[in-house]
């Protein structure tokens, strides 16, 4: 390699790094300033704590009303596992029936489905909250669980439709030339195929519903039904006040921690997932 | 007969199909198209949640109390012959949105495609580079990192710390100054560019390195290449993401409903269009209001999607090497 080239590519390296260090400070201080004493948050913006302390894990996990961080964390897993398992049910389903099925109106059914995908959620709001009223649903997990098993994230659907028609047809074709019918294919030869499309389905739902705020502020309305993320809210006051500095940044660091070890040991996924339908984000 | 078993195994297949389509085409017409011809038709209406009951048909009421006062109105009388008054914050949660839009999805763009381009060398390491940038991606839509970002940007918080070792005095508090609130929100946004980096790095891989050879030995320079080869080719990539980032964009509220802490921020500096869509809807009740202003809000983004795929006629090459 010619020493100029050299000289590019450290240059390169370098700055790639320090431009990386200033994007990362801000979570590398949140993860910090948790272990520190609640009066030295303020005025140490080092990485390196003078005095390490768990006292801001100990208030924090008090959490809200009465109600700890071990049930909110609960009920956030809870939603989650049930959201993942509609997503992975309905919009594999979908996905199927338009990659692989010949049916009259696929076309038509196809468009409507792509055209969901850039709807704003907020021209269907009103009506859905009425709609969950009537249910005697407001209060509960439903109104967030129960659209998953519906398949209303059309994004996952793309992704599924994607992956699902680059797979080769011969393999279904031998199984249906063998007397296996559309469930069994489905079931038996598809599903396998599918499960990196799946696993990315999996990841992607977990984060966005962990994640996820407006609908918990609207619907989770009594404290033992709060999750992470909508508990997390309480931190800071109406007037924007923050009593409890140091219990945010350690409940917050807890919240990410799940993100953390599921992007760190599933990374292919969130490529694959980001780069085949560019993922919202 | 033969034909007979011919329909039958038709109307079998398509039976088949729509079995597997049920939870989708269910979803569909019940949690979307039902409430979507619902909303359109509350908006008309001054419905409010708490009172059902007494639920009046306004015509275009909501819609002159959006727009009233662009044209200097404070009140005007409804088709009830009832007094409404206009909304005096709807134009300013307009104005907040689209600087929000328009100033933080390029930059965001800009700053995605400089970093790919930077990772598209052949360098050591690039798949953990990746990883180390998307993290703000990653956990940035978060309430922690809302939460985190009020402190980074407040008058004794870090970014003042820093700023004052080396020197500055006089910093503002950037999360309550009106002047600058806005602005921090914008930068938490534009630091979330992973996902968009990602698609463009998986775009700038397809461009054939044979292209940037040929246009080297012909004497074009490294900025020509960008504008001549790179620029064109990533057109489509470029659209995608400028699309899919404009309409999430113009969505946004968790960052700034948690900085805001739960409102508008100081005189409304960040009171984001779907803010104000849920403080009218579930603090004032307002909810055919709020239907309303979310017809306005999809016929916004619908006709920004439109004007950047007309225009894109102009600008977007599907041609490979053209």
């Amino acid at each position: 390699m010619k020493t100029s080239t050299v000289i590019r590519h450290t240059l390169t390296h370098l700055f790639i790094i320090v431009l990386g260090l200033i994007m990362i400070y801000p979570i590398a201080w949140m993860i910090v300033s948790s272990f520190k004493p609640n009066n030295m948050i303020f005025s140490d913006p080092g990485l390196i704590p003078k005095a390490v302390t768990t006292e801001n894990y100990i208030t924090g996990w008090d959490g809200y009303a009465g109600t700890s961080f071990g049930k909110f964390f609960k009920n956030s897993f809870t939603i989650c596992a049930l959201a993942i398992v509609g997503n992975l049910i309905s919009c594999t389903m979908a996905a199927y029936a338009f990659a692989r099925l010949k049916f009259v109106g696929r076309g038509f059914w196809f468009a409507v489905m792509m055209a969901t995908l850039m709807l704003p959620g907020h021209v269907t709001l009103v009506p859905r909250y009425i709609l969950f009223n009537t249910f005697g649903w407001l209060g509960s997990i439903l109104p967030i669980v129960a659209p998953k098993f519906l398949a209303t994230d059309a994004f996952f659907v793309f992704l599924l439709v994607q992956f699902i028609r680059s797979l080769p047809k011969e393999l279904e074709e031998a199984a249906t030339i063998d007397g296996c019918g559309t469930f069994g294919v489905f079931l038996r030869i598809v599903i396998p195929l599918a499960s990196p499309a799946l696993v990315t389905t999996a990841l992607f739902t977990f984060l966005w519903t962990w994640d996820d705020f407006f609908n918990h502020l609207l619907y989770l309305t009594r404290p033992d039904t709060f999750t992470v993320s909508r508990a997390l809210r309480t931190f800071i006051g109406d007037a924007g006040a923050v009593s409890n500095w140091g219990g945010a940044l350690a409940m917050g660091t807890l919240s990410i921690v799940p993100a953390f070890i599921l992007f760190f040991s599933l990374q292919k996924y969130f490529v694959q997932g980001i780069s085949t339908t560019g993922i919202k984000g | 007969m033969r034909k007979m078993s011919g329909i039958i195994k038709l109307f079998r297949r398509n039976a088949v199909a729509y079995v597997f389509l049920t939870p989708w085409l269910l979803g569909f017409l019940v949690l979307t198209l039902y409430p979507m011809l619902y909303s359109l038709r509350l908006s008309f209406t001054d419905y409010d949640f708490t009172k059902p009951d007494s639920t009046q048909w306004i015509g275009l009421g909501n819609y002159q109390k959006m727009f009233g006062s662009v044209f200097g109105q404070s009140e005007f009388t409804a088709s009830t012959g009832e007094v409404m008054r206009v909304d005096r914050y709807y134009t300013k949660s307009l104005s907040v949105t689209f600087t929000y839009v328009f100033v933080s999805v390029p930059l965001k763009l800009i700053f995605a495609l400089a970093v790919a381009m930077l990772m598209n060398q052949k360098l050591r390491g690039v798949s953990f580079y990746r990883a180390v940038y998307y993290i703000p991606t990653l956990l940035g839509g978060s309430v922690a990192i809302a939460v985190l970002w009020r402190k980074l940007f407040e008058k004794d918080g870090l970014v003042n710390e820093l700023l004052g070792a080396i020197g500055f005095t006089d910093l503002p508090s950037w999360i309550t100054n009106p002047e600058y609130s806005l602005y921090t929100l914008i930068l938490l946004t534009v630091w979330q560019f992973g996902s968009s980096m990602i698609i463009f790095l998986a775009g700038l891989k397809q461009i054939p390195q044979e292209y940037y050879e040929a246009a080297s030995v012909d004497g074009a320079n490294k900025v020509r290449q960008f504008f001549s080869i790179t620029i064109p080719l990533l057109s489509p990539v470029i659209m995608f993401n400028l699309v899919m980032q404009m309409i999430g964009a113009f969505q946004a509220f968790t960052q700034a409903y948690i900085i805001g802490g739960g409102r508008g921020g100081v005189l409304n500096s960040t009171l984001f269009y779907t803010l104000h869509l849920y403080i009218q809807g579930w603090t004032y009740h307002e909810m055919g209001y709020a239907s309303a202003m979310a017809w306005v809000l999809l016929l916004i983004i619908g006709g920004i999607t439109a004007i950047i795929f007309i225009s894109s006629k102009w600008w977007v090459s599907y041609g490979a090497g053209e």
